[in-house]
């Protein structure tokens, strides 16, 4: 069943603000909507009493931290729910329907049809044994738009306006053929095909580097205008909100705590936490977690000294001979003690590669490290067992980094035990100590790490870190799986325990907003080589490189909010 | 790719050798050799000729080192001779050769079975929304696969042959004869065939692109016959790549409950009779079996997924 005129015929009049010229009613209209999850523990309740507008043509943005229930509602609409999910109450007007009653059947008409969604994660969002035409096809198939002749054509057409290059190329690849960026624009065909009046974008560049992520909603945001298809954009980073949407939704614990145009909500935040979320957001806020580390001596050796570092490796699939890739290319780089240098840079840049260099993870087709003045590039045995104490890991995702069998106890105490350090009542009261620290409850010594939050997880990562009391922490995008708010407590945190004891930082991230919050000194990787060292206040002010100028116009939230950010440190 | 293949088949030749060596040793290994057991097992006790049971293990060099024997039956064994069976004087490998369609009827037929089954009970298991009929569906695969065989067997027999007479209880008769030992060889198979594939199958039905496909509106059989079925078949693929094996080890059982001529019968004709030749033509002709298939199997992959590539180089791909 389809009902195209369905959307503005029934013509009740309402004064909501920001109408277009004829158009009286929204497009969709969330009334009290509340969502729960069967969970073991009984029912949880994901969103209560939702209210939410989207206006025809137009961009409105949710936004709110993890568990804010602002993915549940978006998935809410057309009832994608995980298994255990369920609408409790409310109704999702669209149209003429109820889409919070309608049946599965009639559902299935309006998905794809009426509403397409860009989902979160494009490296996982695509069946992997598909041909990337056939799925952006299997719309026009499903809602009788093409039939099995014409679809592949259209799919390459629907390819191209999504902005992929080579599209008649593309669309025979598979998915692991295609880099982030380039899945997201299969994604964004996917939903376009059908041209839908509405678009459900939930977190649609949070996997992206900040370059893509600016590509891919500046294309987004003019195939909608071109078409007058209306966006509702998820989104945790108020920044992307700020530049995109013309309203905001503000969701905190499964209820809108505030909604409006988005320049009013920005320049007059009404609830408490709206500011709160506006003051932690790393690319609005100014530095403020940096240690006031004295520059160091010039003749004092550093605590880590890469000299013209080359990293090489082999291509598979030889078609002319054998290839190589220059993963990291003549990179040299000194840090002192009690200092942090960040490596920044996009996907492939180079950054986590020498980072494992450094550690000795990874061998180094040429150049030198050299580790408080030894030469630890070919280090085996007990040198290498040897810098592994002195200099040790927090990784990026921490809710892979940790052993799901061990108890946070053991996650802290296992350095200890690796390397045979005192007995096991010392051990353990180590681990408190380190609890401590990191500002954790000793209670949580027995928890298992799935009962942690993520910020609380990558609390346990980092007192695992200081357990030998390193000279070195190598920080491979700490921050970037956590909320906003979370971030700049674990960002204060990592700077306390600098001024504490004095440990300093490789800080791996392609997030330059956070970088500037936590380094003395900042690298700009690209392609394997370094092309901008500085400390951050010259380069995010002056920015020598075109690519470090590159990097700092894509941060979002520089459109609506640069006055506010270009307010530096003195 | 060519490269990857010949490697292939280096390594292939590698188990065949290790299987041949490691029986050969397990047989040396056990008191008594073939010659004895069978004159104790020919004539009646007591009455054996010491000497012309010492002329039989010269005939067959048994007489000789171990080592010997060793080299003597690997050479011949290379070039396709695995000499004579001790029991019957027959070439063992015109032995193996008459009982080979028996048995790849049967197996051949049981695998089709439990594909067939056990990947439909995983598809009806896994597309059902009510709990209690997927409860129960997916209760059976354990059950299939704790059963013993001739205990299922012998109870299929009892239903179908002396009760409801629809099939013959043994015998090679044709098609008929063909069902029961192959249900029979099907349900432990089938079941893990089932379990692995029905595990597989929830994993992929939880994947983000089943949700994309949900969001395209694609109905729930779409989902689960276009989508998730393909990318959940390659554990089960490899679980009957190693089921293979265990139908033609099955086969003994099977061919023995239902009084089958076949592979399975001759080897536990040559067990009982320490036909060291015959078990050993046995033996290597079942490693060779799995090695095939594997080898077969592991080329089907990447036309299943293509994001395995069968590359020479294994390194490279995790740099």
């Amino acid at each position: 069943m389809t009902d195209e005129s369905a959307t503005t015929d029934e013509a009740a009049t309402t004064d909501e603000p920001g109408t277009g010229d004829h158009v009286t009613r929204p497009l969709l209209e969330i009334r009290g909507l509340s969502v729960s999850y069967r969970t073991r523990g009984g029912p949880v309740a994901a969103v209560r009493g939702v209210d939410l507008d989207v206006w025809p043509g137009q961009v409105t943005a949710v936004v709110g931290e993890s568990g804010s229930g602002k993915s549940t509602t978006a998935h809410a609409i057309t009832r994608l729910l995980p298994g255990n999910g369920g609408i409790d109450a409310g109704t999702v007007r669209f149209g003429r329907h109820d889409l919070a009653t309608l049946s599965e059947p009639e559902l299935r008409t309006v998905r794809g049809r009426r509403i397409g969604l860009v989902p979160q994660d494009p490296t996982v969002s695509l069946n992997p044994v598909k041909r990337v035409g056939e799925q952006v096809a299997e719309v026009l198939r499903i809602h009788g738009l093409a039939t099995r002749r014409s679809a592949p054509a259209e799919a390459i057409a629907v390819l191209d306006r999504a902005g992929l290059t080579d599209a008649a190329v593309r669309a025979r690849q598979y998915p692991h053929e295609l880099s982030g960026g380039m899945r997201q624009r299969v994604l964004i065909a996917i939903a376009i095909a059908a041209q839908p009046e509405l678009i459900i974008a939930d977190e649609p560049t949070s996997a992206l580097d900040v370059t893509v992520q600016r590509v891919i909603l500046d294309r987004l945001q003019r195939l909608t205008e071109e078409s007058g298809t209306a966006i509702l954009l998820v989104t945790h980073d108020l920044g992307v909100a700020a530049d995109r949407a013309k309203s905001l939704v503000v969701m905190s614990q499964g209820k809108v705590v505030e909604a409006g145009p988005t320049r009013d909500i920005l320049a007059d935040p009404r609830h408490e936490y709206t500011r709160h979320l506006l003051a932690s957001a790393p690319s609005l806020t100014t530095a403020r977690h940096r240690t006031a580390a004295p520059a160091p001596k010039a003749d004092t050796t550093p605590l880590v000294d890469v000299r013209n570092l080359v990293k090489e490796f082999r291509l598979p699939r030889t078609g002319e001979g054998p290839r190589t890739l220059r993963a990291v290319d003549d990179v040299s780089f000194t840090l002192h003690r009690g200092r942090t240098l960040a490596l920044v840079g996009e996907s492939g840049s180079g950054k986590s590669t020498t980072a494992r260099l450094v550690l000795r993870l990874t061998d180094a087709s040429a150049g030198h490290v050299l580790f408080d003045g030894t030469d630890i590039t070919t280090a085996r045995g007990a040198r290498a067992r040897e810098l592994r104490r002195r200099a040790q890991l927090v990784y990026q995702n921490p809710y892979a980094s940790l052993d799901p069998r061990f108890s946070v106890g053991e996650v802290i105490t296992e350095p200890l035990r690796a390397f045979k350090v005192g007995d096991r009542a010392s051990r353990l009261a180590r681990a408190r100590e380190l609890l401590d620290r990191v500002a954790l409850p000793a209670a949580m010594l027995e928890r298992r790490p799935a009962e942690l939050s993520g910020g609380q997880r990558q609390r346990v990562a980092i007192a695992r870190a200081l357990a030998l009391s390193p000279d070195l922490v190598v920080c491979d995008e700490p921050v970037s799986a956590l909320d906003v708010s979370v971030q700049a407590q674990v960002l204060d945190l990592l700077t306390e325990l600098q001024a504490d004891t004095g440990v300093a930082y490789l800080f791996v991230s392609h997030d330059l907003a956070v970088v500037r919050h936590i380094a003395h000194q900042v690298a700009v990787m690209r392609a394997g080589r370094v092309v901008e060292t500085g400390p951050p206040e010259e380069l995010f002010t002056r920015p020598r490189h075109e690519y470090t100028r590159a990097l700092l116009a894509a941060i979002p939230g520089g459109r609506v909010l640069s006055p506010a950010a270009e307010i530096t440190t003195s | 790719m060519r490269r990857y293949v010949i490697k292939r088949l280096a390594q292939a030749a590698g188990v065949l050798w290790a299987a041949y060596t490691v029986s050969f040793l397990v047989l040396d290994y056990l008191p008594g050799d073939p010659v004895t057991a069978m004159a104790s097992a020919g004539m009646d006790s007591g009455q054996i000729d010491p000497q012309q049971i010492a002329a039989l293990r010269h005939e067959y060099g048994f007489d000789k080192p171990v080592l010997v024997q060793y080299a003597d039956y690997l050479g011949r064994a290379v070039r396709g001779d695995f000499g004579d069976s001790v029991a019957t004087g027959r070439p063992v490998t015109s032995t193996l050769a008459d009982a080979l369609p028996q048995t790849l009827q049967l197996t051949g037929a049981a695998l089709l079975l439990a594909v067939l089954l056990g990947g439909g009970l995983a598809v009806a298991a896994t597309y059902t929304t009510r709990r209690w009929l997927r409860q129960f569906l997916l209760s059976l695969p354990p059950l299939g696969v704790s059963v013993p065989t001739f205990w299922v067997g012998l109870l299929l027999v009892e239903a179908f042959s002396f009760r409801l007479r629809w099939f013959p209880a043994f015998g090679n008769d044709g098609l008929q004869g063909l069902v029961l030992p192959a249900l029979t060889l099907a349900i432990p198979t089938g079941a893990q065939v089932a379990q692995v594939l029905a595990k597989s199958l929830l994993t992929a039905l939880d994947q983000a692109y089943v949700e994309t496909a949900r969001a395209k509106g694609a109905g729930r059989w779409r989902v689960h016959l276009r989508h998730a079925l393909r990318n959940a078949s390659l554990p089960a693929l490899t679980v009957v790549g190693l089921l293979v094996g265990q139908l033609v080890a099955g086969s003994v059982v099977v061919e023995t409950v239902f009084s089958r001529d076949g592979l399975g019968r001759v080897t536990a004709a040559a067990v009982t009779a320490q036909d060291i030749p015959l078990v050993q033509g046995v033996v290597v002709f079942g490693a060779l079996i799995f090695v095939t298939t594997n080898l077969v199997i592991d080329l089907v992959y990447p036309l299943l997924d293509p994001r395995i590539v069968v590359a020479s180089d294994r390194r490279a791909s995790f740099a």
